[in-house]
């Protein structure tokens, strides 16, 4: 059925992919305005392949515009960008085969069954994955002949990543994935993607998660009003914020508590005032949430 | 280029088979022409055209199957495209490697599908209920065939066109529903063109309906029919051209106007 011409493309394909594996993703200077609102501005970024990148930020923070002009829907005012070797401004065919997108929200392809969604959207592609092995991965089997419409959220979401690795892609886009999930739904959805990441595809997932960042990026950017904040691992956002532990403790039947980036050092001093042991000692590490939430406030004016 | 057809074949199918699972387009734009013969065949049995013996039902049906070529192909893309570009299937089908044809081709290949079944149950009912005679001649259905390949060309590609104008598929209805609708009354399809007030048909002259509408009474109605036309003639021909000059039209309003995504999400 398929072409020499094909087989041919496919070929370039795998030779280009190698070339672009130091710099899956590389952007310059990228800035999107919609009128007035200035959506995201001077926003660097580089994505290494076969790295898994979390932008996280706030609700209305960019990060769909950003991910949209990765993907080639959305257009840029300024910037330079280069997705898998290409500018995503003048996407191809050929570039298309390597991408797989999950968009935002889908409410497509609802009267169609889980086979007949994965199977048909496999035919787009040069070397698909296997239908029945892609509706396995994302647990649907027992789903296979139902309508996308009977599906229950994370059900469909498992639909949409399905037909987003369908083609084998190099770079996968995830856009806010589990928004609206239960923490059961989450954790499998999860372990999917953990699973892909095994297989080496590049991954840019955008979320509000802090936890979902930390279970599943290599690499976290966080944005707020379309400016990069942070730019570092999970857990160095963590130690980024200033004083990660509270030392709690009770003196003069008061219950007190002290920040501090040293808690060890801390708590040997405190305990140098006490005889025996210190009433009420708690040692807390800060979570991942509230860093996020410290570095977040620190860019509001 | 063999994959490409073979692309072609597999989007004409899903296209049809997602016609035939949403009840709304098998209402409104499958059934909706064989009600109206049906009713109308009914009502008006006994009525002949002037002081002939030629049934109002003969002519009634060679305006249903230039409307069911509107309703097939014109309405039904019409609405399907907005409905497709608001919920996120074009978006979806952009952003995959799909060639942008491939799209099309199941559009048409859904509008072919539903045209040919109404012919068929138009024709099929309208012999065997209200004694409507079909074309006793290989040149009359060869002039049939031109006149619904032309018409489905045109009112397909005009549909794409129209697409444009509607945000989601209910704004879609909304608007095609009315235009198709006065046509349907100024074209001759539910009155005898002749019969309308000059400024209507002046109007009517301009779009492809009264050109299709013309042409099959051309094949339904017998010859002498001829001289109660507008021509006195059934303007084959001209109709041919008319029908052509939209179809290149169209095509050239969709190559510049389509759009993939909704204006807000570019």
């Amino acid at each position: 059925m398929r072409t020499g011409k094909t087989e041919c493309s496919q070929f370039a394909g795998e030779k280009l992919s190698r070339v672009t594996e130091v710099g899956a993703i590389d952007i310059k200077g990228l800035t999107r305005s919609y009128g007035d609102f200035v959506a995201v501005s001077d926003f660097d970024l580089t994505v290494v392949a076969g790295e898994c990148v979390a932008i996280l930020g706030p609700n209305g923070a960019g990060k769909t515009t950003v991910v949209e002009i990765l993907e080639g829907y959305r257009h840029r005012d300024g910037g330079e960008v280069s997705v898998l070797g290409l500018d995503p401004a003048h996407p191809n065919r050929q570039w298309r085969q390597k991408l797989g997108i999950v968009l935002q929200s889908a409410n497509d392809l609802n009267e169609l069954t889980v086979r007949e969604a994965v199977e048909h959207f496999a035919r787009y592609y040069p070397s698909p994955r296997d239908v029945d092995g892609a509706i396995e991965l994302v647990g649907l089997t027992e789903k296979a002949s139902t309508r996308a419409s009977n599906l229950s959220g994370g059900q469909r979401r498992r639909l949409d990543v399905a037909l987003g690795v369908i083609g084998r892609p190099a770079l996968l886009f995830l856009d806010e994935p589990t928004t609206g999930f239960d923490p059961e739904a989450r954790h499998i959805f999860w372990d999917l993607i953990d699973r892909l990441k095994h297989e080496g595809v590049t991954i840019v997932l955008t979320t509000h998660y802090l936890e979902e960042a930390d279970a599943l990026a290599d690499h976290v950017v966080v944005v707020t009003r379309g400016r990069k904040v942070a730019d570092t691992t999970p857990a160095d956002l963590g130690s980024r914020s200033k004083n990660l532990v509270s030392v709690r403790w009770l003196e003069d039947s008061e219950l007190k508590e002290q920040r501090t980036a040293e808690p060890t050092k801390f708590v040997r001093e405190l305990a140098a005032r006490f005889t025996g042991e210190i009433p009420g000692l708690e040692v807390v590490r800060t979570t991942l949430e509230e860093a996020y939430l410290e570095l977040v406030n620190v860019s509001e004016p | 280029m063999t994959n490409l057809l073979s692309l072609y074949y597999h989007r004409a199918r899903l296209e049809i088979r997602l016609l035939l699972r949403n009840r709304n387009a098998v209402v409104f734009s499958i059934l909706l022409p064989i009600f109206l013969l049906v009713i109308f065949g009914s009502v008006f049995n006994k009525t002949k055209l002037g002081n002939t013996n030629v049934s109002f039902a003969q002519y009634f049906v060679a305006g249903l199957l230039a409307s069911g070529l509107l309703y097939s192909a014109f309405q039904q893309v019409a609405i399907s495209i907005p409905e497709e570009r608001s919920n996120g299937t074009l978006k979806r089908l952009v952003g995959s490697p799909m060639p942008p044809s491939v799209y099309f081709a199941g559009k048409l290949a859904a509008s072919t599908f539903t045209y040919i079944f109404q012919a068929i149950a138009l024709l099929t009912i309208g012999h065997f209920s209200y004694g409507i005679h079909l074309p006793g001649s290989a040149t009359l259905w060869l002039d049939f065939v031109w006149i619904s390949v032309l018409g489905l060309a045109a009112s397909s590609l005009l549909g794409i066109a129209f697409s444009n104008f509607a945000k989601d598929g209910q704004a879609a209805s909304a608007l095609a529903a009315p235009v198709v609708l006065f046509f349907q009354f100024t074209s001759g399809v539910f009155f005898v063109y002749a019969n309308l007030p000059k400024w209507m048909q002046d109007i009517a002259a301009v779009f492809p309906l009264k050109w299709m509408a013309q042409a099959m009474r051309g094949v339904f109605l017998p010859k002498l029919f001829a001289s109660q036309e507008v021509g006195h003639s059934f303007e084959l021909p001209k109709a041919a051209v008319i029908l052509s000059v939209w179809t290149l039209a169209a095509a050239l309003l969709c190559r510049f106007t389509f759009h993939w995504l909704p204006k807000n999400e570019t």
